[in-house]
């Protein structure tokens, strides 16, 4: 074969069936139109406000957040779903799990939107847009299973296969696949992962090769898998291609893979643009054990974390390769960090990270150690959290440490609240290590949770089993809070000298931590999931720390608040609102006030009405009993009591000695 | 009282601890209790155990006035009646006592065929119910019998009436006002209405899904609320067994009881099964004994310090004596087995009396 000859192949299915495609076309019947709810209508709330879907025992509900009231209950379900929840990236559909497939739910009604057919279906991931969704079940789709004369997807091509993609539109397979055998006997997911612009998807096979396919057609990009011998992971870059024709925009979709070391070639990060294929930059490693590729949510920097082992292969040592996309050639910088890193997380939408490292239990692996997704710490590790920002003060500019090693011991967590907010911090201009203080238990969180517009970081301790400390964090920390005077990206200086820890809480049990989608709240969750000694339930915070609301609810499963969308204002209009912002939170805080009144008033109100329920019931029974008594000639109590003043007077005598001296009395 | 776990709730009525290491360095009891009783002035408060042993105790200082000794197993239950001269217990040993409350004297003991879990006088003390446990072919009942008050009088040897509850077990039982009805609950959660007099059973729902653990009366007897595993307390109507109130909590509960006039509330308290508690902290164990507002059903706050499952609760009778309000009796286990009586009262502060809630 040559690229002169095509080899053509036509299925004896297909022959058959065009055969008989009758001679006379009939048109199929006009279906009616049936308009569709408005899927983003809660968008229209009119106070703006979010929405989050809570699984407990077997009741499934979605609720208006409303700080410190009791949320409101918009709608609930027994049994909507067999495992859990999941929102659909952009929370336009809310994903139920059940034997048989998935089923996606919307609109104000929360109508059954699309279901597909997939049996016995553990996992999903969706396209960042929304457009595709990828399932996976532990079962071999097998066609002998389904029951005759229920709707099938499935094709004979798609026997034995686990993976099936799907058009959330339609609701149509597009495509399935099989698992590819690895020694691993865990799957990796999201298995595929999509490109920012729902174009491509993509896997990996591990040693060999990465496949990109492309969407809607499911065939390969250039109709072959892009051999990389050794590779072991990849992942896209979040920035789509610019539309604009400008010089050095971004053309192509860039993916990041990494090599370990073969032979004699060295360990490689490599950035490639999809679909072209070609090669954007590389950069050699040595002595690498494992890489883990992070990505800034815009695409502007991509950060590799890398294990080294040191020459005689005895310990190990940490560094960040950060590779600066947008600038000219891909600079590329090294920052030491020494002791392993537990957690690593790129501010969203900006240009400081935060590392949470730890020296105890050298040589311990740290793979995987992602937020939320690490392997839990044994026991209560003591970590140290440092924060870095991008200097562009310098003609050579580079990621600094902010802060560095907070001393925060005893002293300082005992100390009460509102004393908290004075701990400052100046700026380190060089990076600096400190040894770990020996008196620093309490330093132990593990994860990092920024706030999803930036700024805001809350510290958690979770998966362990005697600290449940929170810390929240501001990173442009100026004084009094002056929200019309935000971050000035122009002076970067200020960006590392006003860090502050606001407020350290305490969520005894806490599993899980989720910032709301405006980076308002941030919701501390004890699931009866994960291993948790506490009464299951809530909480909500504000950012700044001040709890807000509380409730323990049994059987707590899953609190999840719905995404939004990305905004459709212009930055002009962003702008032209962020200087408006003294007017609007009048105007916020007015509502908030009114609703306020409202709220407790309703709960008065509520309380009255029960109040005199029971009075009412209590006079009506204490006058029939009164008479029942009356009539069979007994004691009447009440009158009894009220009538004998006979407080009984206990007099008890205590002695004490409070002195006793010998003396000899001369005779 | 206000922890930071319970930050958000209202002000709490202020609760004082008192007295328990005076009743435990007394040595009053050596292994978990299971009941306690004020009389019906208050000034007395009698506690039983599985020690097998029964005591009596001066109210306001905890001083022990007397025991009772005379049972052979663990005693499960006991009760006064209204002119504090009779006491009446039941116990594992199979045998329901009656004591002379002054003396300790033993006047009767009524054989059964398997333990008596619980007892209780009518108002007027002429007669007391018996709930004894289904066990080695024996049917679970409800025995009633016949009390002549006078002390040295003979008491009957006949049980007046004997009712056998079909379906679950009866758990506990009590006398609604008039001694009008009987009201059981039962072991899978239902509660029933007898008319005892003809042993019929006049209704039955049932509201729980876990066994019930106590069930006790308004001071008029008009309503009643009911403890359960099922981690729910409920306040029914006696005559009519309508729920009233719910009041759900986080943990199985095994004792709640009114708080009689100043405030409208409700005491409810359990905690994690005593055989696991080692494996927890106390803080997990859901130890708490917690105040709910009865009418509005919000929880108000909760009284820390144990260390073990609350067991039982008993309000003092009589709201105005402001020395000794509350009871709380709880059983800690150990991992050798062994087991601690104590008894924890509890006062309120002046910030209970005035304790308004916003309505």
């Amino acid at each position: 074969m040559d690229k002169s000859h095509v080899l053509a192949v036509n299925r004896f299915t297909d022959v058959e069936r065009y055969n008989q495609v009758p001679d006379n076309h009939t048109a199929p019947p006009e279906e009616e139109f049936v308009e569709k709810e408005h899927l983003k209508s809660w968008l229209t709330d009119p106070q703006s406000r979010d929405q989050w879907v809570m699984y407990r025992a077997d009741d499934v509900s979605i609720f208006w957040n409303r700080k410190t009231e009791a949320p409101e209950h918009v709608y609930s379900r027994t049994n909507w779903t067999e495992t859990y929840v999941q929102w659909s990236p952009l929370g336009t559909y809310l994903t139920t799990f059940h034997r048989q497939g998935i089923v996606i739910w919307g609109g104000p009604s929360w109508n059954k939107i699309n279901r597909f057919v997939h049996p016995g279906v553990k996992l999903i991931d969706f396209s960042p847009n929304e457009r595709y969704l990828v399932t996976w079940s532990n079962e071999p789709i097998s066609l002998a299973k389904i029951p005759d004369g229920t709707p099938s997807p499935f094709a004979d091509d798609d026997e034995g296969n686990q993976v099936a993609i799907w058009d959330v539109h339609s609701g149509l397979l597009l495509r399935s696949f099989s698992v590819v055998q690895s020694g691993e006997s865990k799957i990796t997911w999201p298995m595929f992962k999509w490109s920012p612009s729902d174009k491509f998807f993509a896997r990996v096979t591990p040693g060999q090769q990465i496949s990109v396919y492309e969407a809607p057609d499911m065939g390969l990009v250039g109709k072959k898998s892009y051999k990389v011998e050794g590779v072991i992971d990849f992942e896209w870059s979040p920035a789509r291609p610019d539309k604009e024709e400008k010089k050095g925009a971004q053309k192509e979709e860039v993916l990041s893979y990494w090599t370990p070391e073969i032979g004699n070639q060295p360990a490689r990060v490599t950035l490639l643009a999809i679909p072209s294929k070609e090669i954007v930059r590389t950069k050699n490693l040595f002595n690498v054990n494992e890489c883990k590729l992070h990505w800034q949510s815009q695409g502007a920097f991509l950060a590799v974390k890398v294990d080294r082992h040191t020459k005689t292969k005895k310990s190990t040592v940490t560094n960040l390769e950060i590779f600066r996309i947008r600038e000219k050639e891909i600079p590329v910088e090294t920052v030491e960090i020494k002791d392993p890193i537990i957690a690593f997380a790129w501010e969203p939408a900006g240009e400081r990270f935060a590392v949470i490292t730890t020296a105890d239990t050298p040589g311990q692996s740290v793979a995987g150690a992602v937020p939320g997704a690490g392997a839990p710490p044994p026991t209560t590790t003591r970590t140290n959290i440092t924060f870095y920002y991008l200097d562009k003060s310098k003609t050579v500019i580079s990621f600094k440490v902010m802060s560095f090693i907070f001393e925060r011991g005893q002293r300082f967590l005992a100390a009460p609240p509102h004393v908290l907010r004075l701990f400052t911090h100046t700026r380190q201009p060089t990076l600096t290590h400190l040894a770990p203080s020996e008196n620093l238990e309490k330093k132990v969180s593990n994860n990092i949770f920024w706030s999803p517009k930036g700024r805001h970081v809350v510290l958690a301790t979770l998966r362990n089993t005697t600290v449940w400390d929170l810390e929240f964090w501001d990173l442009d920390f100026e004084g009094p809070v002056d929200t019309a005077k935000k971050v000035d990206p122009a002076k970067p200086e200020d960006l590392g000298g006003s860090i502050q820890l606001l407020a350290v809480r305490e969520h005894y049990g806490v599993t899980d931590v989720e910032w709301d989608p405006t980076g308002r709240f941030v919701v501390t969750g004890a699931s009866m999931w994960r291993p948790t000694v506490a009464d299951h339930g809530y909480c909500i915070w504000d950012f700044k720390g001040q709890p807000l609301f509380k409730q323990n609810i049994d059987k707590f499963k899953q609190l999840l608040w719905r995404p939004r969308p990305k905004t459709l204002l212009s930055k002009e209009a962003m702008k032209k609102i962020r200087k408006g912002l003294r007017e609007y939170s009048r105007k916020f805080e007015q509502e908030d006030a009114i609703v306020d009144d409202e709220a407790s008033a309703e709960v008065l109100a509520h309380r009255r009405r029960l109040l005199d329920e029971w009075y009412s019931w209590r006079k009506r029974v204490e006058a029939q009993l009164l008479e029942e008594r009356r009539n069979r000639g007994m004691e009447i109590r009440g009158a009894v009591t009220d009538g004998q003043e006979d407080d009984e007077v206990v007099e008890e005598w205590i002695e004490e000695v409070i002195e006793e001296t010998e003396e000899l009395v001369p005779e | 009282m206000t922890s930071p776990e319970n930050f958000l709730w209202q002000p709490c009525p202020a609760v004082n601890c008192i007295f328990e290491t005076q009743l435990h360095r007394n040595n009053g009891h050596t292994r978990s209790l299971t009941q306690i009783k004020y009389n019906r002035e208050g000034d007395l408060l009698f506690t039983v155990s599985k020690d097998k042993v029964v005591n009596v105790w001066f109210s306001h200082n905890g001083e022990r006035l007397g025991t009772y000794i005379g049972h052979q197993g663990s005693v499960w239950t006991c009760d006064v009646n209204p002119t504090s001269t009779l006491l009446i217990t039941g116990s594992a040993d199979n045998s329901v006592k009656l004591w002379e409350v002054r003396t300790g004297r033993c006047l009767k003991t009524w054989e059964f065929k398997t333990a008596v879990k619980r007892v209780e006088f009518t108002e007027e003390g002429d007669m007391a119910l018996c709930v004894s446990e289904q066990r080695m072919g024996f049917p679970g009942a409800v025995t009633i019998l016949e009390i002549n008050p006078d002390i040295d009088a003979e008491q009957s040897d006949e049980p007046f009436v004997v009712i056998y509850p079909e379906g679950s077990k009866a758990t506990v039982a009590g006398w609604s006002y008039l001694n009008k009805y009987i009201i059981m609950g039962h072991e899978d959660g239902s509660i029933s209405q007898w008319d005892w007099k003809s042993q019929e059973r006049l209704k039955f729902h049932q509201p729980h899904v876990d066994v019930i653990t106590d069930i006790q009366f308004s001071e008029d007897r008009s309503y009643f609320v009911t403890a359960s595993k099922d981690k729910t307390a409920q306040v029914f109507e006696a005559s009519t067994l309508d729920p009233l109130k719910k009041f759900s909590t986080d943990t199985p509960l095994n004792s709640a009881s009114f708080t009689p006039r100043y405030q409208e509330f409700v005491v409810v308290g359990g905690g994690q099964e005593a055989m696991n508690v080692t494996t927890t902290g106390a803080r997990a164990g859901k130890f708490e004994c917690r105040f709910w507002h009865k009418i509005l059903e919000e929880e108000l706050g909760r009284v820390k310090g144990h260390f073990g499952p609350i067991n039982t609760i008993a309000v003092h009778p009589d709201g105005r004596r402001t020395v000794l309000t509350m009871v709380i009796i709880w059983g800690r286990s150990f991992s050798s087995g062994g087991e601690d009586g104590y008894v924890r009262v509890h006062t309120f502060d002046d910030d209970y009396y005035k304790f308004k809630i916003d309505a």
